[in-house]
C-alpha cells in the first residue's frame, strides 16, 4: 500500500479530496489495480475458516430442522389457527427485503451516472442474488407437502390443471423468479471483464475457473460495445421488476380480508422498507468485507458515508409512510385494528414493537451526521440495528397481525420452536456462507468500473494550473 | 351484525361483492341455525368429527389453536360475575358466495361448485395455508401432524370421507358425502330431492332442532322460509363474503 499515492495539490492537480475518494482518483497504475484486488482475495485466515465450519455447522443442523418438519408435519414449527404464517413468511418478506438494495444501488445509480457508485456495485449485485436464493428457499420450506410444490408451476399435463393466476402466491412466485433470474444475469454481465482480468492474471485452479467463466472476453471494442448495451437495457429493465417484486410480496397480505393487512398503503411501504433494510445490509455488508478483506482502498469512507445518506433518505421515508398508515388506521376506529394497534403499544406485542422502533428510528438521526457515516464502526453497529429493527417489523406485520382477527373466539398466540428457529438460522447462515465464498472466489470490486471511472475524468492546462475535465463514457 | 338485507338473503342478485361467484343455479345449499334454540350441547360437534373421521388432537394442541373441529360452538361471555350470561354460537365453514379463501390458493384446490359449495380438494392441496390466513371466519383446519385415531375410534372411520394426511388444509363439506348419495337414491328412484331429506350431521344430531338445511334458491324450502324471516343475520355480513350459513336471533337467551 506504501506505492499508492494520493493526488495532491501540489502535483498541481486541483481535485477535491471527497471527489478522488469517490472515483479512486490515484496516481496507481492498471496492473496495480488488478493486485489490489486479486490479492485480497487469497488471504484466508483463521477466522475466515473458522467462521465458514460455524456456518456450515448451522446450516447443516437447518436442512436436518427442515427434514424434520416434512417428515413429521408443521406442527413441529409452532404455528397454529389463526397465526398460519409465523416465522418463515416473515423471514422471506425480510430476505426479499434486503435483495431491494442491490439494484437499487446498482441499477439507479448506473442510470443516473453516479460515479461513486463503481466500486460497491458487485457487492449489492451479490447481496440481491444471494438474498433472492435464501428467499426463494422459503416458499417450499413453508408448503406442507413438499412433495407436491411442482404443482405451483404452470407445465402442461394431461388432466388440464393449471396453478391459480388469481392467487398472489402464484404472483410471488412469477416475480422472484423473473427477478432472480434477471439480477443474476445482471451480475453475471458485468462480471465478465473482471474474469477476464482475473483469468490472465492467476495461475491453477482459479485460472481454469475464471478462463471458463469468462467466457472468452478478449476486451474487444466490439466486446465492450455489447456489454455497455445490455447493461444500460438489464439497468432499465430491472427498476420496475424491483418495484413491482415487494409489491407483489405485500399483496400476500393487502388482498386478504384480515385486519391491518387489507390496506392500500401495504405495497409502497413494503418497498420503503425493502430500501431501507436492503441498504442497511448493504452498508454492514461492505464495512464488514472491507475490514475482512482489508479493503481500504477500494471500499473508502467516502462511499460508506453515500451509502449512509441514502439508509437517512429510506428512514425517514419509512417513518412518514408508517405514520400515514397509521393516521389511517387509527382514525377508521374499526374494532379489530384498533384491538391490534393497541396490543402493539401496551400490549402482549408491546417489548417486541417498541425494540422495533428504537432500533429503527435511532440510527436515522444518528446518520444526519457526517462523522457518524464516515465512521465505519459506527455505521455498523447502526445498519445491525435496523437489520434487526426491520425483521422484527416484518414479524410483527405478519405473525403479529394474525393473532387477532375478526372473531374473538379465534384470537391465539404463537411461539416458535426450535424447528422454526433452526430453519431460519440455516437461510441467515447460508447467505454468509455463500457471500464469505463469493468474496474468496470472484473479485468483490468492479475493477474495470473503476478503470472507467478514473477515464472519466482526465486533467487539462490551462494557465498555469491543470484542471479536472469530465468526459461522458458510459 | 344485522343485516339490512335480511328479508332477502336468498336472493341471487344480493348475493356477494359481484366478484361473479353469483349462482343463478337451481341448487345452492344453504344452512339456517336458530340461536335461539341452541343450547351450547356440542352434540353436532361430535356428529361432525364422526361423521368427517375429523381426527382427536388432544388438549394440549386444541389449547394452542390446534383442534380440528370443522364445527365449533363459539361461547361467549357476557356481563360480570355473578350476572354473567353464556351465548353459543355454532360455527363452521359459511360456504361464502365470493369466498375469500377461492381466490387465494395457488393450485386450485378450493374451488366453488355448481351448487354454491366451497368445495376442498384434498390430494390437490400442497399447503400453503393461505386459504387459512384469508378466511376471515377462521373455518380452515390444518393437519398439522398425521391424524391418530385412538382405538376404538379408529373402528368407526366413515368409508365415504377420506382420511386426510399431514400438511394440508380441510373444512365443513356440508356433508357432500350426504347430499350426493340422497341425489343418487332420489334418482334412482326417479324423483326430486325433496326439502328436509339431505341432512348434514350436524343438522341430524341436534336435539333442539336449531339447524335447517337445504336449497336456498327454492323459495319453498323451509332454509329459505328462515333466511327470511326478520331474525335472520349472516356473520361479518359486511364483508361482502355472502355465506350460504344463516343465523337467526331474536330476543335475549339466558342459559
Amino acid at each position: 500500500m506504501s506505492k499508492i499515492k494520493r493526488i495532491r495539490k501540489s502535483d498541481g492537480v486541483i481535485v477535491p479530496e471527497d471527489v478522488q475518494d469517490q472515483l479512486l482518483l490515484t496516481t496507481v497504475s492498471d496492473d496495480e489495480l488488478n493486485a489490489l484486488m486479486l490479492e485480497p482475495m487469497k488471504r484466508t485466515g483463521p477466522l475466515f475458516w473458522g467462521t465458514l465450519a460455524v456456518l456450515t455447522a448451522v446450516f447443516f443442523w437447518g436442512l436436518y430442522a427442515w427434514g424434520y418438519q416434512i417428515r413429521w408435519g408443521f406442527g413441529v414449527a409452532g404455528i397454529n389457527r389463526p397465526v398460519y404464517w409465523g416465522m418463515y413468511i416473515s423471514t422471506f418478506v425480510f430476505w426479499v427485503g434486503i435483495s431491494h438494495a442491490g439494484t437499487m444501488i446498482s441499477a439507479v445509480l448506473r442510470i443516473f451516472k453516479a460515479d461513486w457508485r463503481r466500486p460497491i456495485t458487485r457487492g449489492a449485485e451479490a447481496m440481491t442474488a444471494f438474498a433472492l436464493m435464501m428467499a426463494g428457499m422459503y416458499p417450499m420450506i413453508h408448503v406442507g407437502r413438499l412433495w407436491k410444490v411442482i404443482w405451483m408451476f404452470p407445465y402442461p399435463n394431461n388432466r388440464h390443471l393449471w396453478p391459480n393466476f388469481q392467487s398472489p402466491l402464484m404472483w410471488d412466485m412469477l416475480a422472484i423468479t423473473t427477478y432472480l433470474v434477471g439480477s443474476s444475469l445482471y451480475l453475471y454481465l458485468a462480471l465478465i471483464p473482471d474474469l477476464g482480468m482475473a483469468r490472465d492474471n492467476s495461475t491453477g485452479w482459479r485460472y481454469k475457473l475464471y478462463r471458463a467463466m469468462a467466457l472468452g472476453w478478449r476486451g474487444t471494442e466490439a466486446g465492450w460495445h455489447k456489454l455497455e448495451k445490455a447493461l444500460g437495457i438489464f439497468a432499465i429493465v430491472i427498476i420496475p421488476i424491483f418495484l413491482s417484486v415487494h409489491s407483489i410480496v405485500s399483496w400476500d397480505f393487502a388482498v386478504t380480508t384480515q385486519p391491518r393487512w387489507n390496506s392500500t398503503i401495504l405495497p409502497i411501504f413494503f418497498i420503503i422498507g425493502a430500501v431501507f433494510s436492503g441498504l442497511s445490509a448493504l452498508a454492514t455488508i461492505l464495512v464488514l468485507v472491507r475490514w475482512g478483506m482489508k479493503l481500504d482502498f477500494y471500499l473508502r469512507k467516502e462511499h460508506l458515508d453515500n451509502v449512509g445518506k441514502l439508509i437517512f433518505v429510506a428512514g425517514i421515508s419509512w417513518i412518514y409512510v408508517w405514520f400515514a398508515g397509521l393516521i389511517v388506521e387509527w382514525y377508521s376506529n374499526m374494532p379489530i385494528t384498533v384491538e391490534l394497534l393497541h396490543d402493539e403499544w401496551y400490549g402482549d406485542l408491546a417489548p417486541l414493537f417498541i425494540t422495533m422502533m428504537v432500533l429503527n428510528i435511532i440510527p436515522i438521526f444518528f446518520l444526519a451526521f457526517r462523522k457518524v457515516r464516515r465512521s465505519p464502526l459506527f455505521l455498523l453497529i447502526l445498519t445491525l440495528m435496523v437489520n434487526v429493527g426491520m425483521y422484527i417489523e416484518r414479524f410483527l406485520i405478519v405473525a403479529g397481525n394474525l393473532m387477532r382477527n375478526y372473531m374473538p373466539f379465534n384470537w391465539g398466540d404463537y411461539k416458535p420452536t426450535w424447528v422454526t428457529i433452526s430453519i431460519v438460522a440455516m437461510t441467515f447462515a447460508g447467505f454468509i456462507l455463500f457471500y464469505m465464498i463469493f468474496t474468496r472466489v470472484i473479485p468483490y470490486v468492479p475493477v474495470w468500473e473503476v478503470k472507467q471511472g478514473r477515464l472519466r475524468f482526465s486533467t487539462r492546462q490551462v494557465g498555469r494550473v491543470e484542471v479536472v475535465t469530465i468526459t461522458q463514457v458510459d | 351484525m344485522a343485516t339490512a338485507k335480511k328479508n332477502s338473503l336468498n336472493t341471487p342478485e344480493n348475493e356477494g361483492g359481484g366478484h361473479g361467484g353469483e349462482t343463478t343455479a337451481e341448487t345452492r345449499w344453504g344452512l339456517s341455525i336458530d340461536l335461539d334454540k341452541c343450547t351450547g350441547c356440542q352434540a353436532c360437534v361430535v356428529a361432525c368429527h364422526a361423521e368427517n373421521n375429523v381426527p382427536v388432537v388432544g388438549e394440549e394442541e386444541t389449547a394452542y389453536g390446534r383442534s380440528a373441529h370443522w364445527l365449533r360452538i363459539e361461547r361467549y361471555w357476557e356481563g360480570e360475575y355473578p350476572n354473567v350470561k353464556a351465548k353459543f354460537m355454532p360455527v363452521m365453514c359459511q360456504q361464502c358466495t365470493d369466498a375469500p379463501c377461492e381466490a387465494v390458493c395457488p393450485v386450485y384446490a378450493t374451488y366453488h361448485s355448481d351448487e354454491g359449495l366451497n368445495g376442498q380438494i384434498y390430494n390437490r392441496c400442497i399447503g400453503t395455508r393461505f386459504c387459512g390466513s384469508a378466511c376471515p371466519y377462521k373455518t380452515r383446519m390444518y393437519n398439522w401432524f398425521d391424524p391418530i385415531y385412538p382405538e376404538p375410534l379408529a373402528e368407526q372411520l366413515n368409508p365415504d370421507v377420506t382420511v386426510r394426511s399431514r400438511g394440508i388444509m380441510e373444512k365443513c363439506t356440508f356433508c357432500v358425502q350426504r347430499i350426493r348419495r340422497t341425489q343418487e337414491d332420489a334418482k334412482a328412484e326417479g324423483r326430486d330431492v325433496q326439502d328436509g331429506e339431505i341432512a348434514p350431521a350436524c343438522v341430524q344430531s341436534c336435539p333442539t332442532d336449531a339447524f335447517t338445511f337445504g336449497n336456498l334458491n327454492d323459495s319453498e324450502s323451509a332454509v329459505s322460509q328462515e333466511a327470511r324471516s326478520s331474525r335472520a343475520f349472516r356473520l361479518l355480513d359486511n364483508l361482502g363474503t355472502g355465506p350460504a350459513v344463516i343465523y337467526l336471533k331474536g330476543g335475549e337467551t339466558r342459559v
